[in-house]
């Protein structure tokens, strides 16, 4: 919390700032009266003034917050005894967490020894010197830049152009983010794809038909290698989404002919508004209903007429998949429906053609690729969607194409792999991150060709 | 809404507005007579509940008495009695919004399609009742052909696209007679010269008036009795616009031909018989050349001179 | 051209019927279709009623209980934090009973209360000292297995074995019935307590607060960067490639799969930047990464439907660029840009598979009081409480739905008020 007063500390610098500039302003030019003699409003050698006494102290303030613990960790590694750092990089990981905690007073794994007593006593030294020395350096440099800002106005000074130019470069960066998360979702995944693939090798992982990622955690245990073949996991995860759009195109399209052509306005009304809803729905409550409702009627249903149903069954995930992805479907066909023009059906119409002989050779024809980008991006959601089939899919990574048996997907692996306690560097939680780029790669490529075809299809209409 | 919609027209019609006041004197400078005849009657003032002039014909194939329209609370069509005869040609003029086209769609219950439309009255068309509830509005457009404002082929070949009527309603029994009506529809359209060498190439590639002339040729190629046409030439240049009224004219020896325009010398060039339409009611039907030498409304005199528009 | 015309004629009238068939057909499929999606809204929202409406109550039974010194301090002082109040409930619950003997059948005795009820014990006499010794009448939480025989999510009928409470056990629970000593009330722990391993104590306030830490990390960097985004890419970007290449790559953005974000988050912020596990902190930064592209679609839409005359009229009054955005453009696309803020939120309030990705899956019986505690999410307790296998849980989960559907509905509304009331004809 001492970060906390120290951010507010700044604001209220900041502030005084602002009114030091205002008053600086009207100073110079001889009080309020004289204010037409400034290049620019008061209130623009105030944000000037500001500008110069936050920023700087800011951009400080998070390039320390962020380096610190690095610093401070590898200072404590450098003065421990010989000993306890020549080990494996994992122990020596567990053993600064354990010095962090006992610094921090919670429970430690293990017994406290006197080196990492002595360890922990030396961080919280170091971190209280390190806030000391931020907090001075933050508000000096804070003041400083203030100062520097108050003594630049003159009456000619052009204050608005320079806060604007300011105002531009930080417009400039907020967008930039949108490039820079994917490039951090490029890089996180495939630097650790990367690790993954040094101890596995690519065509194993693409083409390897056994998955079983249990490594075990000594390297002389029996079965100790885990095999990372995920040709059952992309095979299920094509049998959920082959599941899924078999439920959702037809319904979703069948829905938005129906709303378009043939519904009345009240109908619509209702029924829009509904599938909005369904749209809403967060994915973990169609999971829950998913594992708890529809897995057993399924289940309940396939013995009824003789057949073998798991009970975590692809099929059970896929309906209610396909369900989730109906408004999906629906209101992108919705949109190509209607980017037809009406001049089209009328020509039809006004031939003799039925109202379903209209819409089936005429118009979604021409609205077909509307459809297909619609129906791709569908697809790339199906393939994306975690939380349906981790609730309702199994763990087995089976290799069958049979609905009523269990299989896992992409999705699914990730999340095993990566939730609860993990080792970073094993390749177990390294295949993760593999599966992570897998998954990237392929939606990616299903967006942008989806988004391709709806935008040129809009165009066309245009 | 429908506030915006008349707004877009009226822009639309600024041109056919500035044609339409000389269009007024065009008629009567071929035909001296006519301003004389002006002079001797005596003009109607009022927009009443009768339709001057002789709205009954002889061998009258479309009949329609007492036609209203409603789209909501609105009155867009107001007690509307006209006859249409067999292979003639009437054109349906006056000012933007004044229901000359919600008529023609009556013709062919293309009004269907608006949930809010509403129309009262009897429509026969050859002594049969078109609203009638025994009758399909599919057979009715088979027989009721209808052209549009906007050429509006479809997103297919040119074959396909005169073949698409034909093959719906099932006309052609193999593939040499499909292509048989094809040809014909093509020829008739005058287009099959321009054509037959691309008639898998899209539609949409061709020219406006040919695309015009391909909805003509789809028309015909399922058979029809009567052609309905939308201002069929206002998105047209004038030497297509040309092409399809020559066209029109070949036509109306086997079509009767109702067709909407904005432009007066068009209905002066086209049509035997002129009905005036104003704020939804017909004003007066007669002969093309009585209408434009002698008008008997004020409203429709008003309306080719000009000052009306 | 007449026999012709009459042979047309009779081939249309003659395919009319099986044209119509197919016209029927058709429509009925749509409608059919269109129905699949609302019926299974309507048997979603049945069941869930269903099933979570009776863990809104809680059932409760009374006890006297006597705040005997012999037993919480035998030995003569008195320390609260040790002393034994469950077996003040044993006494109680063994005075209620005379007739029951036996280790067996009083331990089964003993079960029909919450471990809830020391608790509660505790912190009367820690409020009221001076009750030490005396006997008091109170309501203590029942078990949950009683909770759910009474509700009826335990059938009786079954065989005994079948069922988690003996056959014993429920007729002790009739006769307090019959002695007034059972009610089902207002089930409050489930909107003040944290999570728990006991159904009866779980409640949902730790991952509400973990939620509300998280949306206020993700609208406090999400809007004021989605906002300045969308302005400088529509007011300010020259167009160019960089800036297609920003365009295709926000719409991207939106449709990549949320758990690739997770991914990102457990690199970048917690492996990387080496921030805390299970914080609010950082599922907020990774929401405000997955709501971003949502905020800057929904706020370009909201600049383009400034129409330009009003830039140009304040241009052509000598104001710069920059001033006619911020005094013009922004505050009249501000309720578009604030409708695409809250529907981006409810987003995010739902999403759960990024959270179980930078360890906000843990079982937290602590409420969070701050961005940097442990917490977990609304969404994410609805995934933990789904995968415990007790009935009572599945009760609680449906509720934790019925809480977080609740919440979104409220969400979506304001979006659609706001929207309402600001929207503006040009």
């Amino acid at each position: 919390m001492q970060n906390l007063t120290l951010i507010l500390l700044l604001a209220a610098m900041a502030g005084g700032a602002f009114y030091a500039g205002r008053r600086r302003s009207f100073a110079v030019v001889g009080g309020p009266a004289h204010g037409a003699q400034l290049h620019s409003l008061p209130g623009y050698y105030g944000y000037f003034t500001l500008i110069w006494c936050l920023l700087p102290a800011l951009g400080l303030f998070f390039v320390w917050v962020l380096l610190e613990p690095k610093v401070i960790v590898a200072l404590i590694v450098q003065s421990l005894p010989d000993p306890q750092r020549m080990v494996s990089e994992g122990e020596l990981n567990l053993l600064v967490n354990n010095i962090r905690n006992l610094a921090a007073g919670d429970a430690i794994s293990g017994d406290a020894d006197a080196v990492m007593r002595d360890a922990a006593e030396r961080y919280n030294e170091y971190l209280a010197a390190s806030r000391r020395v931020l907090a001075t350096l933050t508000l000096g440099i804070a003041g400083l830049g203030g100062a520097i800002a108050l003594r630049r106005i003159r009456p000619e000074f052009r204050a608005r152009n320079r806060v604007e130019q300011v105002v531009l470069y930080l417009l400039i960066a907020a967008s930039s983010i949108a490039i820079l998360t994917t490039i951090g979702i490029v890089l996180s995944v495939l630097f650790e794809a990367i690790r993954f693939f040094r101890e596995v090798s690519l065509t194993e992982f693409l083409f390897g038909l056994t998955w079983s990622p249990q490594t075990a955690i000594r390297a002389d245990q029996v079965g100790s290698s885990g095999s990372f073949g995920a040709v059952p996991l992309f095979t299920g995860t094509l049998l959920i989404t082959t599941i899924a759009m078999v439920v959702a195109v037809p319904v979703g399209l069948m829905t938005a002919i129906y709303l378009a052509e043939y519904s009345s306005s009240r109908v619509r009304a209702v029924a829009k508004p509904l599938l909005e809803i369904l749209a809403g729905i967060p994915t973990v409550v169609y999971g829950f209903f998913a594992a708890l409702t529809v897995a057993p009627w399924v289940r309940t249903a396939g013995e009824a007429i003789g057949l073998e149903v798991a009970s975590e069954s692809a099929l059970a995930a896929g309906l209610v998949m396909g369900i989730m992805i109906i408004p999906l479907v629906s209101s992108l066909s919705d949109d190509a429906i209607h980017a037809v023009p009406t001049a089209m059906r009328d020509g039809a119409l006004g031939l003799g053609s039925t109202r379903s002989e209209t819409m089936i050779k005429v118009i979604l024809p021409a609205a077909l690729p509307g459809i297909v980008g619609g129906i791709l991006l569908a697809v790339s959601r199906a393939i994306g969607e975690t939380m349906i089939v981790v609730m309702a899919a199994g763990l087995a990574a089976n290799l069958t194409a049979n609905p009523f048996e269990a299989v896992t997907t992409v999705t699914v692996q990730i999340v095993t792999l990566l939730v609860g306690d993990q080792e970073f560097d094993s390749a177990k939680t390294l295949a993760a991150f593999a599966l992570g780029l897998v998954l990237f790669v392929v939606t990616l490529c299903l967006n942008v060709i989806g988004l391709m075809f709806v935008r040129k299809y809009r165009e066309q209409y245009e | 809404m429908a506030g915006m919609t008349e707004m877009k027209i009226t822009e639309e019609e600024a041109m056919p507005e500035a044609r339409s006041a000389d269009s007024a004197v065009e008629p009567a400078r071929h035909r001296p007579m006519g301003a004389t005849a002006r002079k001797a009657v005596e003009r109607v003032t009022e927009l009443g509940e009768q339709t001057v002039g002789e709205v009954r014909c002889e061998n009258p194939f479309i009949v329609t008495e007492n036609v209203d329209v409603y789209y909501g609370d609105n009155h867009a069509i107001q007690n509307v009695t006209l006859e249409i005869g067999k292979s003639e040609v009437i054109a349906l003029i006056g000012p933007s919004g004044c229901g000359k086209s919600t008529y023609l769609r009556c013709l062919n219950r293309m009004n269907d399609s608006i949930e809010s439309a509403r129309v009262t009255g009897k429509i026969a068309l050859d002594g049969q009742d078109i609203y009638g509830s025994d009758l399909d509005p599919v057979a009715l457009r088979a027989r009721v052909g209808m052209v549009f404002q906007k050429p509006n082929p479809f997103p297919k070949s040119i074959y396909d696209n005169v073949a698409y009527g034909p093959r719906i309603h099932g006309l052609a029994a193999d593939r040499a007679e499909l292509d048989d009506i094809v040809h014909t529809s093509l020829d008739r359209a005058g287009l099959l010269k321009e054509v037959k060498d691309r008639m898998d190439e899209p539609g949409t590639g061709l020219s406006g008036g040919q695309q015009q002339r391909l909805c003509i040729a789809r028309t015909i190629a399922v058979n029809p009795e009567v052609i309905l046409m939308d201002e069929p030439c206002s998105a047209l240049d004038p030497i297509a616009t040309a092409r399809i009224e020559d066209l029109i004219d070949e036509l109306s020896q086997d079509y009767a031909i109702v067709i909407v325009t904005h432009s007066m010398q068009q209905a002066a060039r086209v049509s035997k018989r002129v009905a005036y339409f104003h704020l939804g009611r017909l004003v007066e039907v007669d002969e093309t050349d009585k209408i434009f030498t002698n008008p008997r409304h004020k409203l429709t005199e008003d309306y080719i001179t000009g000052r009306i528009g | 051209m007449t026999a012709n015309r009459k042979n047309s004629r009779e081939i249309v009238e003659a395919g009319l019927a099986r044209r119509r068939r197919k016209e029927a057909t058709f429509r009925a499929t749509g409608m059919l279709a269109t129905a699949v999606g609302v019926i299974f809204l309507g048997v979603f929202f049945g069941t869930l009623v269903m099933q979570g409406a009776s863990a809104f109550k809680q059932t409760f039974i009374k006890l006297d209980v006597e705040m005997s010194e012999s037993v919480l301090a035998p030995d003569g002082d008195l320390d609260l934090a040790y002393a034994d109040f469950d077996g003040l409930v044993r006494d109680a619950l063994r005075r209620g009973f005379p007739a029951v003997s036996g280790r067996k059948e009083r331990r089964e005795l003993y079960r029909l209360v919450s471990v809830a009820a020391g608790y509660q014990l505790r912190d009367e006499l820690t409020s009221d000292p001076s009750l030490l010794g005396s006997t008091i009448t109170i309501w203590v939480p029942a078990s949950s297995n009683v909770d759910m025989l009474v509700k009826g999510n335990i059938d009786p009928a079954i065989d005994e074995s079948l069922r988690p409470i003996s056959d014993a056990q429920a007729g002790w629970i009739e006769s307090l019935q019959q002695a007034d000593r059972l009610e089902t009330r207002f089930n409050k722990a489930l909107f003040t307590n944290g999570d728990s391993r006991e159904p009866e104590l779980a409640g949902i306030k730790g991952a509400l607060m973990g939620s509300f830490y998280m949306l206020v990390v993700t609208v406090a960097l999400a809007f004021p960067i989605g906002v300045a985004a969308a302005i400088y890419l529509e007011e300010f970007a020259p167009r160019s490639r960089w800036s297609d290449l920003i365009e295709v790559n926000i719409n991207n953005l939106a449709a990549v799969p949320s758990i690739v974000f997770g991914l990102l988050g457990l690199a970048v912020f917690i492996n990387w930047m080496a921030l805390p596990r299970s914080a609010p902190l950082v599922g907020g930064l990774v929401l405000s990464l997955l709501t971003l592209p949502v905020i800057i679609i929904a706020s370009r839409a909201a600049i383009q439907a400034v129409p330009p005359s009003i830039r140009e009229a304040a241009l052509s009054l000598g104001a710069s660029k920059m001033q006619v955005v911020f005094h013009h453009v922004l505050p009249l696309a501000l309720p578009g840009m604030l409708t695409g803020t809250i529907i981006g939120m409810s987003r995010a309030l739902g999403e759960s598979a990024p959270l179980l990705m930078i360890g906000m899956v843990a079982f937290i019986v602590d409420v969070p009081g701050g961005f940097t505690d442990p917490a977990t999410a609304l969404p994410v307790q609805v995934y933990l409480w789904a995968d415990s296998p007790e009935r009572a849980f599945a009760e609680r989960t449906s509720a934790a739905i019925i809480v977080l559907l609740g919440f979104l509905l409220i969400m979506n509304l304001a979006a659609v008020i706001i929207r309402k009331r600001m929207e503006r004809k040009w």
